[in-house]
C-alpha cells in the first residue's frame, strides 16, 4: 500500500535553525541522581558549550518517554525545574521511543516559527525507578483487550519483527550480531558509555536467550540519563560561534496501531519520515549525500532495519554493508560512531545524547576520539518508537 | 496568521459506556473534517494529540492515536499537555512551514479512571509531597484557595456566584451535562469538603473529545469563508514545586501576556469581548479573570455579583457553562474553552449567542501544577 | 563564547553517580517506595464488544470496508485507510498462518520462565492478507515452528469462556484437507 505523505509543502519557515551546544550525563543502569538532577547536569553542560546562561533561554522543550518509568504522572511537570523550564514557556512532547529525535524536531519548530530565538531541548529518562524491572512499565503499552491478557514482554514484539526481517531478506543471526560487536566497541571511546566492551560474534550468539531470536547481547540495556541541546536563530548563532550546525530537514510519521496488520520486515514509518526530511533538506540520494548516520539501535537488527528505512541501504543490503566495514567509524558511511544505544545505553528519550547530539558533535568536529575518519558535511539521526509505529528523522549539515 | 477552519466534538457526558476512547475520537474527528470540508487522508499534513499517560491508563498512549484520526502513516505526535498547548504546537508547525493544514485533538475518558484521586496524587513530587498525607489531593487546591481568598478579600458569596452563573449558563448548552438552576443561598449550603472549598465548587468529571482543523493563512482563505484566526497563543510554567508556587496564577498572567503581545492587545479588559477560562475549582475562575487582566483584583468580587461576567453582562465569562457546567475534561479542558469561543465568534451559538469579535480561551494543567496556556481568537 | 573552541572533545565530562543493585536492595541509599493504586476500566467500545461476545461463541468476527475491499481483523467500526464507517460484519475462520514467531524465556517483568512460551503473529484465514493477531502457540516443539506454518485455534470449553482473548487457549499446528 502506498500512501502519499506530503503534498505540495514548500517548507517556508520564518528563520533557519542552528545548533550551538549539547550536553549529556553518563548513562548507567542505576544513578543516584533524580530525574530533575540529571536534567540539570545535561542542561549545564549544553549551556557551557554554547556559552549561554539559563537567562538567555526563551523556551524549553522536554522529551521524556513513559511516565511509568519515573513513577510520576504528568512527568513533564515534575521534571520542569530541573530542566530549566521554570518561569518560561515549557512544553513536553512524547512519541514513545521516537522522542529522542522528536524533541529536537519540536525544538526546531519553536525556532523556525519565529516564536523563540533560543530554545533549549532536554530529554530525560530514569528507568531504574520502576520495579521489579524497567520492562514492567512496558506491560502497559499493550492493547488492554487484545494483547495484555497474553502477558506479553516488550521483547516479544522485537523478536517477532527481527524474525520476519531475517526471514524475508534471508539474513543470518551472525550478520546481525556484527552490529552489536561494532557498536559496543565504538562505545569504548564514549565517556558516558554503560556497556562498552570488546566482544565477538560468538559471544552474541551464545549469550542467554531472552525471546529467540533475541539474545541478551542483541539488546541495549535499560539506563538512567539525560541529554540537552540548544537551538538558536541565525542572528544568535552568529554571535556564539563561527561554525554552527544547521538543521536542514525534519520528518516524522506514525503508522497504524494495529501492528499485527502489517508486514514487519520493512519500517515504512521510517521511510515516510525520511522522505519528508530529505525533501526538506534537498537530499535525493541519501547513500551518497549523507556522510554520517545515527539510526536508532535499541536492538542490533534495528540498526540494519532503520538503515534500510532511511534509504542508506537497499532492502536486505544493510548487513552486507556492515560485514564489509562500510559502516565502521573509518568506513565510507560511518553508522552509530557514538556506540549507539547498544554500547552507550538506552535511557529511552535521553538517547538524544547519542543520536541528535552525536550528529551535532560529529558535524562540528567536536567528537574527539569518536570523530569519524572521513570529512563530513551532512548527517542524519533517527529514532523509532511505540508499537513498531513511529519514525522520527532529523538531517543536519555544517553548511547552511 | 493560522486560522481554525473546522471544529468537531463528541460529548460531553458524565460517562460514555457505549463508546471506547477511540470511538469518541473518531466521532469528533469526522465532524471536524466535515465542518472543514477536507479529507484527512489527503489534505492534512500533521496531527497532534494532547494526552497524558496516566489519564489514559497506558504507558505510551501515542500508540493508540493514528487510526481513528485518519492519521495512519502521517506526521502525528503527542503533546503531554492541555489542548491549547496542542493548538500552540499546530501554530508553530504551520509558521515553520512544516504543515499547511494541521489537526489538533484532545479527549477525556475520565469515566474509565476508577481511582482519580490516586492518579493526581501520583503526579505529586514523590519524595516530599506525596507522602505528606493520604487525603484526596483536592486539598492542594483548597490550600491555594485559602491563601488567595485571604490575601485579596474574596468572599464566599462571590465564589458561590461563579457556581450559580456557570451552572445556569450550562442550561442553554445542550452538550453540558451539569447545568442547574441554583441560588447563591443554596450554593452556600453545600458542605465543605476541603475547607474553605465546598463540594459544589469542584467541577465533576466528564467525557468528550474535541478536534480542530487549523490551516495556514493562505490555505484558510482558500477553503473557508469564515475562518476564525488564532491571533495569539501563549503558554507558561511557573515551577514544579508546589511549595513555592505563587498561588496567584502567575502562569495564566504570563501566558496571557505572551498571547496578548502576539495579538496586539494592549488593554484586555476593553478589547476582549468574551472569555472562556478554567473554572475546575470555582475560585479559579476569579483568580484567572484577574490573571488574564480582565478585571482588577480588588474589583472582581463586586463585578461578579453585579453580573458583569454574566451571559448578558459587559464581559461574558464561561457562557458555555465552564467546567462547572460542562465538566472537568482533563486535557480536553482547553479544547472545550476554545470550541465555545470559535462557535461564538462564528455566530453559531444559538440561544447562548453573545455579540463578539475577539475572544480568549484559557486552561490550566490542573493540580498539582502551575502551568497553563492561553489562546486569543478573532474574526 | 564558543568561538575558536574547535579543539574540544564532547561530551567533555560524564556526570552522574552509578549505583549497584545492592545499593538499593540493602538500602544504602535513601529510597522512597510507593505502590500507587491506579485502576482503570476501559470501555471496550462497539467493535471490541462485539468481538469479545463472539469469542464466547467460539467465533472470530471481522469487519469489512467495501471501498478498499479489506476484511479487517481485529475489527474496528471505521476503516482507518479510507476513513469511513465500515460496511458490515463477517465471520472469519479460526485457522491461520504463522507470519512470524518467537520463543520467549522471560515473563513481563523480565524474570525467567520455567517453560518457554512460543508467541506468534497469526494471519487469520478469511481476512485480508497480513490481517493477524498476536497469540500463543501450543502442542508443538519450539524447533518445529516455522514461518508459513498452518495453525488452528484451540478454544476453552464453552462454559469456561469469559469474552476475552484468552478464550482461545493457544493455536496448534494443523493440516488443511485441501493443502
Amino acid at each position: 500500500m502506498e500512501v502519499e505523505i506530503v503534498k505540495g509543502l514548500k517548507f517556508h519557515k520564518k528563520q533557519d535553525v542552528a545548533i550551538v551546544g549539547a550536553g549529556m550525563t553518563t548513562f548507567k543502569r542505576r544513578l543516584l541522581e533524580t530525574g530533575k538532577e540529571l536534567s540539570y547536569f545535561a542542561v549545564k553542560q549544553a549551556l557551557e558549550e554554547a556559552g549561554l546562561d539559563i537567562k538567555d533561554i526563551e523556551m524549553v522543550v522536554m522529551g521524556s518517554a513513559p511516565d511509568a518509568f519515573d513513577g510520576t504522572a504528568l512527568k513533564g511537570e515534575y521534571l520542569l525545574d530541573g530542566a530549566g523550564g521554570s518561569d518560561r514557556p515549557y512544553l513536553r512532547v512524547f512519541v514513545g521511543g521516537g522522542t529522542g529525535v522528536f524533541a529536537p524536531i519540536a525544538g526546531y519548530w519553536h525556532v523556525a516559527s519565529g516564536l523563540a530565538d533560543v530554545c533549549l531541548v532536554v530529554c530525560e529518562e530514569k528507568m531504574s525507578c520502576c520495579h521489579p524491572h524497567p520492562q514492567s512499565a512496558f506491560k502497559y503499552i499493550w492493547d488492554p483487550i487484545l494483547d495484555r491478557p497474553l502477558k506479553p514482554n516488550l521483547i516479544w514484539i522485537f523478536a517477532l519483527e527481527m524474525r520476519r526481517y531475517m526471514h524475508v531478506n534471508n539474513i543470518r543471526h551472525e550478520d546481525i550480531a556484527l552490529v552489536s560487536v561494532k557498536n559496543k566497541a565504538n562505545a569504548l571511546d564514549h565517556p558516558c558509555a554503560q556497556v562498552a566492551e570488546k566482544i565477538t560474534v560468538e559471544d552474541v550468539l551464545n549469550s542467554e536467550p531472552m525471546a529467540l531470536p533475541v539474545r541478551r547481547l542483541d539488546v541495549s540495556p535499560p539506563s538512567d540519563g539525560a541529554a540537552a541541546l540548544i537551538m538558536v536563530a541565525p542572528h544568535i548563532a552568529r554571535q556564539l560561534t563561527d561554525e554552527p550546525v544547521w538543521v536542514t530537514g525534519v520528518g516524522w510519521a506514525l503508522d497504524t496501531t494495529h501492528w499485527t496488520n502489517r508486514d514487519l520486515y520493512f519500517p515504512r514509518y521510517v521511510a515516510e519520515a525520511a522522505k519528508m526530511a530529505y525533501r526538506m533538506a534537498h537530499i535525493t540520494d541519501p547513500r551518497k549525500q549523507i556522510d554520517v548516520a545515527e539510526p536508532y539501535d535499541p536492538f542490533d537488527y534495528k540498526e540494519l532495519h532503520h538503515m534500510e528505512g532511511l534509504g542508506l541501504a537497499k532492502k536486505g543490503e544493510a548487513p552486507i554493508l556492515t560485514r564489509e566495514g562500510v559502516t565502521a567509524r573509518d568506513g565510507d558511511l560511518p553508522v552509530c560512531p557514538s556506540g549507539g544505544l547498544l554500547g552507550v545505553g538506552n535511557p529511552i528519550a535521553a538517547t538524544m545524547g547519542v543520536k541528535a547530539c552525536e550528529i551535532y558533535w560529529q558535524l562540528a568536529y567536536r567528537a574527539g576520539k569518536r570523530q569519524v575518519a572521513k570529512e563530513v558535511t551532512t548527517g542524519v539521526c533517527q529514532a523509532w518508537g511505540d508499537l513498531m509505529q513511529v519514525g522520527t528523522v532529523m538531517v543536519m549539515s555544517n553548511k547552511r | 496568521m493560522p486560522a481554525i477552519v473546522g471544529v468537531g466534538y463528541s460529548g460531553f457526558n458524565a460517562n460514555t459506556p457505549d463508546l471506547s476512547w477511540k470511538e469518541i475520537m473518531y466521532e469528533a474527528a469526522v465532524r471536524a473534517y466535515e465542518d472543514a470540508g477536507i479529507d484527512p487522508r489527503k489534505d492534512v499534513d500533521s496531527f497532534i494529540t494532547c494526552a497524558e499517560d496516566f489519564y489514559e491508563g497506558f504507558a505510551i498512549f501515542d500508540e493508540f492515536v493514528p487510526d481513528q484520526l485518519g492519521a495512519v502513516l502521517k506526521p502525528t505526535c503527542t503533546v503531554c499537555a492541555d489542548f491549547l498547548y496542542g493548538l500552540a504546537t499546530a501554530y508553530m508547525q504551520i509558521e515553520s512551514g512544516l504543515a499547511e493544514i494541521a489537526v489538533v485533538e484532545a479527549h477525556s475518558k475520565a469515566s474509565d479512571i476508577k481511582t482519580f484521586g490516586e492518579v493526581i496524587r501520583h503526579a505529586m513530587d514523590p519524595i516530599w509531597l506525596k507522602g505528606v498525607t493520604n487525603a484526596h489531593p483536592y486539598y492542594l487546591a483548597a490550600l491555594e484557595m485559602s491563601y488567595y481568598m485571604n490575601k485579596y478579600c474574596i468572599t464566599q458569596e462571590a465564589i458561590a456566584e461563579v457556581v450559580v452563573k456557570n451552572k445556569r449558563n450550562a442550561l442553554l448548552n445542550d452538550s453540558a451535562p451539569y447545568g442547574a438552576k441554583l441560588t447563591v443561598e443554596y450554593a452556600l449550603k453545600s458542605p465543605f469538603v476541603f475547607y474553605p472549598m465546598r463540594k459544589i465548587e469542584i467541577a465533576e468529571r466528564a467525557d468528550g473529545a474535541i478536534v480542530f482543523v487549523v490551516a495556514s493563512d493562505e490555505m484558510a482563505r482558500k477553503i473557508t469563508d469564515s475562518p476564525v484566526w488564532i491571533k495569539g497563543v501563549g503558554w507558561w510554567s511557573e515551577t514544579s514545586n508546589y511549595d513555592i508556587m505563587s498561588f496567584e496564577a502567575r502562569y495564566a498572567y504570563k501566558s496571557a501576556k505572551m498571547a496578548y503581545r502576539m495579538a496586539g492587545i494592549e488593554n484586555p479588559s476593553k478589547e476582549i469581548d468574551i472569555a472562556e477560562i478554567d473554572d475546575r475549582f470555582a475560585f479559579k475562575e476569579i483568580q484567572h479573570i484577574v490573571a488574564l487582566q480582565l478585571a482588577g483584583k480588588y474589583d472582581v468580587c463586586d463585578l461578579m455579583s453585579e453580573g458583569y461576567f454574566a451571559r448578558n453582562g459587559s464581559l461574558p465569562v464561561n457562557v458555555s457553562g465552564g467546567n462547572l457546567g460542562v465538566g472537568n475534561l482533563l486535557e480536553a479542558t482547553g479544547g472545550q474553552k476554545a470550541l465555545e469561543i470559535v462557535i461564538q465568534l462564528r455566530g453559531e451559538a444559538g440561544r447562548r449567542q453573545v455579540d463578539c469579535e475577539i475572544g480568549v480561551a484559557q486552561a490550566w494543567r490542573y493540580i498539582p501544577t502551575a502551568s497553563g496556556a492561553v489562546a486569543v481568537f478573532g474574526v | 563564547m564558543a568561538v575558536g573552541r574547535k579543539k574540544i572533545s564532547c561530551p567533555p565530562y560524564a556526570e552522574g553517580t552509578a549505583l549497584s543493585e545492592r545499593d538499593i536492595s540493602e538500602r544504602r541509599v535513601t529510597i522512597f517506595e510507593d505502590h500507587p493504586n491506579l485502576v482503570y476500566s476501559w470501555t471496550a467500545g462497539q467493535a471490541m464488544s462485539r468481538f469479545l461476545n463472539e469469542l464466547k461463541n467460539g467465533k472470530l468476527i471481522a469487519t469489512k470496508c467495501e471501498k478498499c475491499g479489506r476484511i479487517i481483523f481485529p475489527p474496528r467500526i471505521y476503516c482507518e485507510l479510507c476513513y469511513k464507517p465500515i460496511d458490515g460484519w463477517v465471520y472469519v475462520k479460526d485457522t491461520g498462518t504463522v507470519q512470524t514467531f518467537s520463543i520467549s524465556y522471560i515473563d513481563p517483568d523480565a524474570r525467567p520462565l520455567e517453560k518457554p512460551v512460543i508467541v506468534a503473529v497469526i494471519a487469520v484465514d478469511g481476512a485480508s492478507p497480513n490481517m493477524g493477531i498476536m497469540h500463543i502457540l501450543g502442542e508443538v516443539e519450539p524447533e518445529k515452528v516455522y514461518i508459513g506454518m498452518r495453525v488452528k485455534a484451540v478454544w476453552k470449553p464453552e462454559n469456561e469462556r469469559e469474552g476475552a482473548i484468552t478464550d482461545i487457549k493457544y493455536w496448534k499446528p494443523w493440516r488443511d484437507e485441501n493443502d
